[in-house]
């Protein structure tokens, strides 16, 4: 609870941010500040079990150590992002308090979604995550690319959220309880009515285009590499876990006792978003291209905690959330530092910038799961929940294939960081300030201890 | 466990602080000298722990348990037994003899080099002494990142896709591994720990060797692991990787790729797919028999169509461990003990040809057969020894790789005297490439690529004579080593019963 309001609150205090004081800088301190209320706070809210506010919310929303963990774990990579990247905000525009405020509204969906105990608080979380996002990518008015990804978002999103709608108010219309609370779903074993079945499916669809899963991932790549890189890296990282974490508790805990009769569909499109994830990512020449459809990819083993949905599972989205989102604020960090955006625009780094180099290099093995980093612990325990799921392991030997494929794109920028010659002057463009370079150090340190010991964000969990 | 320092702490932590040391801290010049230093500190814990075999008396100093991931039942644990002492055995002696013949004058930033070296080292290490399923996974990949990097930054012209192919086949094979470990270990049974919580299962060896699992589950996840420790071998058809990633890589890391990575697909037969699947393994032991023999008729007709001495040596490694492999799953007590010496030769003897190769690359700029001739008459001393490791590597009466490859054929025998033929057609056929290669390059009139080519100096004298010592001495009296290995042996014919 806690988080809900705190960002809220604090998302009215950046809007005002902008307007009293003219300092361009002055808004990103003012953010770091309220990022640190914000998560600690949550970390009391998770150690205590209780919120500063008390105020009936009619049980429409449910804390527990499951949901408060994944906060404190968004807050905490949201407060890393801020460090890492919040000159480069700065740089998008001049509106850079409401860049902020926009965030910590995003941050006040996310809340919402991970602690939805009602349809309708899914519904209104999902949307505060999704209107600031449309805003975060044509925030670089001047870009064509960036309008276009835009409109592209808006139109496609507000039709998912359309269809979320729709599948809301029929499992409203077959629910016999005739209410939102995602408990009292009355489903029963047998043969499931029609209506339910229609909305479970409408659902389905609408989360999974938010999580960008396929075939409903569209938007995806246009979109990550329209809007400007500070904010793919918000997007493609906190946000898509979130997207995830409402995704895993929403089928848990409504359509969990049939699980059986959609697990063939998420198989489905499991499988298709490995295969469209990976092998599109194969042939992009530009890293942030590849780096979204890479997210696809990703997505594609996150949807296991789906399929699988049990414990294990639970464990491993949180691993993955912590994982995914370190990683990809790390490499889309720096990202934002290089002067070119392709593969060959990363050659001969090594030489120029050893740490950036050796940081981006971790930040990929970890994407890729390679042991010691984080990235190989939580693929490891995705591919343990869906195991312990007890049957169709072809889709785990699946997914291992295409995990083995991933290494290929992400080892072309690996390769051309090391292996090969730049030619051009300067392969880092902007200037790296050495905070720069301790965040770095920051979140290498924070994946190798996730990587030899996930019991620090999981042992949360059971608190 | 009692004590603070064992030997399997040392042979892991000695080898991986000097890694880190060659990476950060020292400078371009020492970085060489402080790798040397390691890894001759690492060969002395290594013959040390030499003497501490007796398992029940010498517990404490063999063995290293600490709780890692308790909830999940997996522990940090490594510990000597015998197959494992005689390989970190051959990984400590091999490290020091590749360094010390390594060339640093021509490699850029000599520091990182050597670090990475040392890293591998570590990794190997761990590999061989893991007792526990997740610790085994974890040294199995980090053997191979260091690898990957060194073979990529300091290889050949096309070392990149070479490199790469390597690394994605294995990378491949060990996901795959990764789905057959989970698996087994959500059939595992509780372990309890030491300070009284209880895991619902465990990735203990013991543990999965005691999983309960039928007929039909071991038998494909005897595929699993086998695809994995087929590519590191490699068996054919796995095998693609290897002739490219031994050419282009420097012969320094193909020393350590071929005398001592391919027994980490080796030892993962002995130490985890024989005794956790008897029944799946005797089941398809025919085939993967056939898959060894069909690899080493081919690799060595390849090796005679070679004019590449990389090539030729990468393709007789092939034969050779192709040879191994086969014995592995004749699966009777003459042929594994055959295997375990086999191992420690053919490391011995593989790393003593790269030397070689790499000495003649070093000194006439190329590696065509053709374009050599007549070395003899230049490097006298060379010739010799190199032709002594030759004939080891063909297993000659007298030398190292004899008794061994004696013992293979016996017990290839015994399970069906057509594959000991055919596999002995492989015996044959690498007497011909290998002399014929050796009449090429050394002997023959000089011509003027090799006219100027000075003999070797001392350093590579020392290291090819202790190679060369270590070939006679085995030769003559393998016995302390099969001594050293019988009792892997013993227990692992227990389990296949």
């Amino acid at each position: 609870m806690n988080a809900i309001i705190l960002t809220a609150i604090w998302g009215v205090i950046m809007m005002f941010s902008g307007v009293f004081v003219k300092s361009k800088t002055a808004p990103r301190f003012v953010a770091l500040a309220g990022m640190l209320v914000v998560l600690s706070s949550s970390i009391i809210e998770l150690l205590t079990k209780k919120s500063f506010f008390n105020f009936d919310h009619n049980n429409m929303l449910h804390t527990d150590g499951f949901n408060l963990t994944f906060i404190a774990i968004v807050m905490t990579c949201t407060l890393i992002y801020f460090l890492l990247t919040g000159t480069e905000i700065e740089k998008v525009g001049p509106h850079v308090g409401e860049y902020f405020a926009l965030i910590f509204f995003i941050l006040c969906g996310i809340s919402i979604a991970a602690t939805f105990n009602t349809l309708l608080m899914l519904f209104i979380g999902i949307e505060i995550i999704s209107i600031p996002l449309y805003i975060l990518t044509g925030s670089d008015k001047r870009n064509l690319k960036s309008n276009e990804a835009a409109l592209k978002y808006f139109l496609m999103g507000a039709f998912s959220t359309g269809i979320m709608l729709m599948g809301i108010a029929f499992i409203y219309g077959g629910n016999p309880n005739a209410s939102f609370y995602i408990d009292k779903i009355q489903i029963g074993l047998g043969h499931m009515p029609v209506l339910i079945a229609a909305g479970l499916l409408f659902i389905m669809v609408s989360m999974s285009f938010k999580v960008s899963a396929a075939p409903f991932h569209f938007w995806t790549p246009d979109v990550y590499d329209g809007a400007p890189t500070v904010f793919t890296s918000f997007m493609s990282s906190v946000v898509k876990v979130a997207g995830f974490f409402a995704f895993l508790r929403l089928f848990e805990h409504s359509f969990g006792i049939v699980h059986e009769q959609w697990q063939q569909l998420i198989a489905f499109i499991t499988v298709a978003t490995l295969v469209i994830g990976n092998i599109t990512a194969v042939f992009q020449q530009s890293v942030k291209r590849m780096l979204a459809y890479s997210s696809i990819a990703q997505a594609g083993f996150m949807l296991l905690a789906i399929f699988a949905l049990n414990a294990k599972a639970k464990e491993g989205i949180l691993l993955y959330s912590a994982a995914y989102s370190l990683a990809s604020i790390g490499i889309f960090g720096i990202l934002t530092k290089m002067e070119d955006y392709t593969i060959d625009g990363f050659n001969g780094l090594g030489k120029e910038n050893p740490l950036m180099a050796f940081a981006a290099t971790v930040f990929l093995l970890s994407l890729t799961g390679i042991p010691l980093t984080a990235g190989f612990q939580s693929k490891f325990f995705m591919l343990m929940a869906a195991v312990d799921n007890g049957h169709q392991y072809w889709l785990v030997i699946v997914a291992v294939i295409f995990a083995a494929i991933s290494a290929y794109y992400y080892f072309r920028v690996i390769q051309a960081i090391y292996f090969k010659e730049s030619d051009r002057n300067v392969v880092v463009a902007n200037a790296v300030s050495p905070f720069f370079n301790y965040m770095l150090i920051v979140i290498i340190a924070l994946i190798v201890i996730i990587g030899i010991y996930p019991e620090i964000v999981i042992g949360w969990m059971y608190r | 466990m009692g004590n603070y320092i064992t030997f399997p702490d040392l042979l892991i932590w000695l080898p991986m602080l000097a890694g880190f040391f060659c990476l950060f801290a020292v400078n371009q010049k020492h970085a060489k000298n402080t790798a040397i230093v390691f890894s001759l500190l690492t060969l002395g814990v290594s013959i040390a722990s030499l003497f501490f075999t007796n398992s029940e008396k010498y517990m404490t100093y063999n063995n290293v348990s600490y709780i890692w991931l308790k909830y999940l039942g997996a522990n940090y644990y490594i510990g000597l037994d015998a197959t494992g002492r005689m390989l970190t055995l051959l990984t400590a002696i091999g490290f020091p003899l590749i360094l010390l013949t390594s060339q640093n004058d021509q490699l850029k930033k000599p520091n990182s080099f050597y670090g990475l070296l040392m890293l591998t080292q570590a990794g190997l290490m761990g590999v061989f002494m893991a007792y526990d399923a997740l610790t085994f996974y974890f040294f199995w990949e980090l053997a191979l990142i260091p690898v990957y990097f060194l073979s990529s930054i300091w290889g050949g012209e096309r070392r990149i896709q070479a490199t790469f192919k390597f690394f994605v086949y294995t990378f491949a094979g060990s996901l795959l591994m990764l789905v057959g470990i989970i698996y087994i270990y959500l059939h595992t049974d509780a372990r309890a720990f030491v300070d009284g919580t209880i895991a619902t299962h465990s990735f203990a060896l013991n543990a999965f060797y005691n999983a309960q699992l039928s007929g039909s589950e071991q038998a494909w996840l005897f595929a699993l692991f086998f695809i994995a420790f087929a590519i590191k071998m490699p068996i054919f058809p796995f095998h693609t990787w290897q002739p490219d990633a031994y050419d282009q890589s420097p012969t320094t890391v193909t020393m350590v790729l071929s005398g001592i990575m391919v027994k980490m697909g080796l030892f993962g037969v002995l130490r985890w797919l024989l005794p956790m699947f008897p029944n799946a393994a005797m089941h398809h032991a025919n085939l993967v028999i056939t898959l060894s023999v069909i690899g080493i008729v081919y690799a060595s007709c390849l090796a005679m169509m070679q004019d590449n001495i990389k090539k030729l040596v990468a393709y007789s490694s092939i034969a050779h461990i192709g040879l191994m492999c086969a014995a592995l799953f004749a699966m009777n007590e003459i042929s594994i003990q055959g295997v375990l010496l086999q191992m420690f030769n053919h490391g011995i003897n593989i790393i003593g040809m790269w030397i070689v190769v790499e000495i003649i690359e070093r000194k006439t700029g190329v590696k065509k057969i053709s374009e050599l001739s007549g070395l003899a008459a230049s490097a006298p001393v060379l010739t010799i020894l190199f032709v002594i490791i030759a004939l080891a590597n063909i297993a000659l009466p007298l030398t190292n790789a004899f008794t061994g490859e004696f013992l293979m054929f016996a017990g290839l025998y015994q399970k069906n005297i057509w594959f000991a033929v055919f596999a002995g057609l492989g015996v044959i056929l690498s007497a011909v490439y290998t002399l014929n290669m050796i009449q090429k390059v050394f002997y023959g009139s000089v011509n003027n690529l090799t006219t100027e080519v000075k003999d070797i100096n001392l350093t590579e004298k020392l290291v090819l004579m202790v190679i060369v010592g270590i070939i006679f001495f085995i030769g003559v009296f393998p016995q302390p080593l099969i001594d050293l290995t019988s009792e892997s042996v013993t227990n692992l014919m227990f389990k296949l019963k």
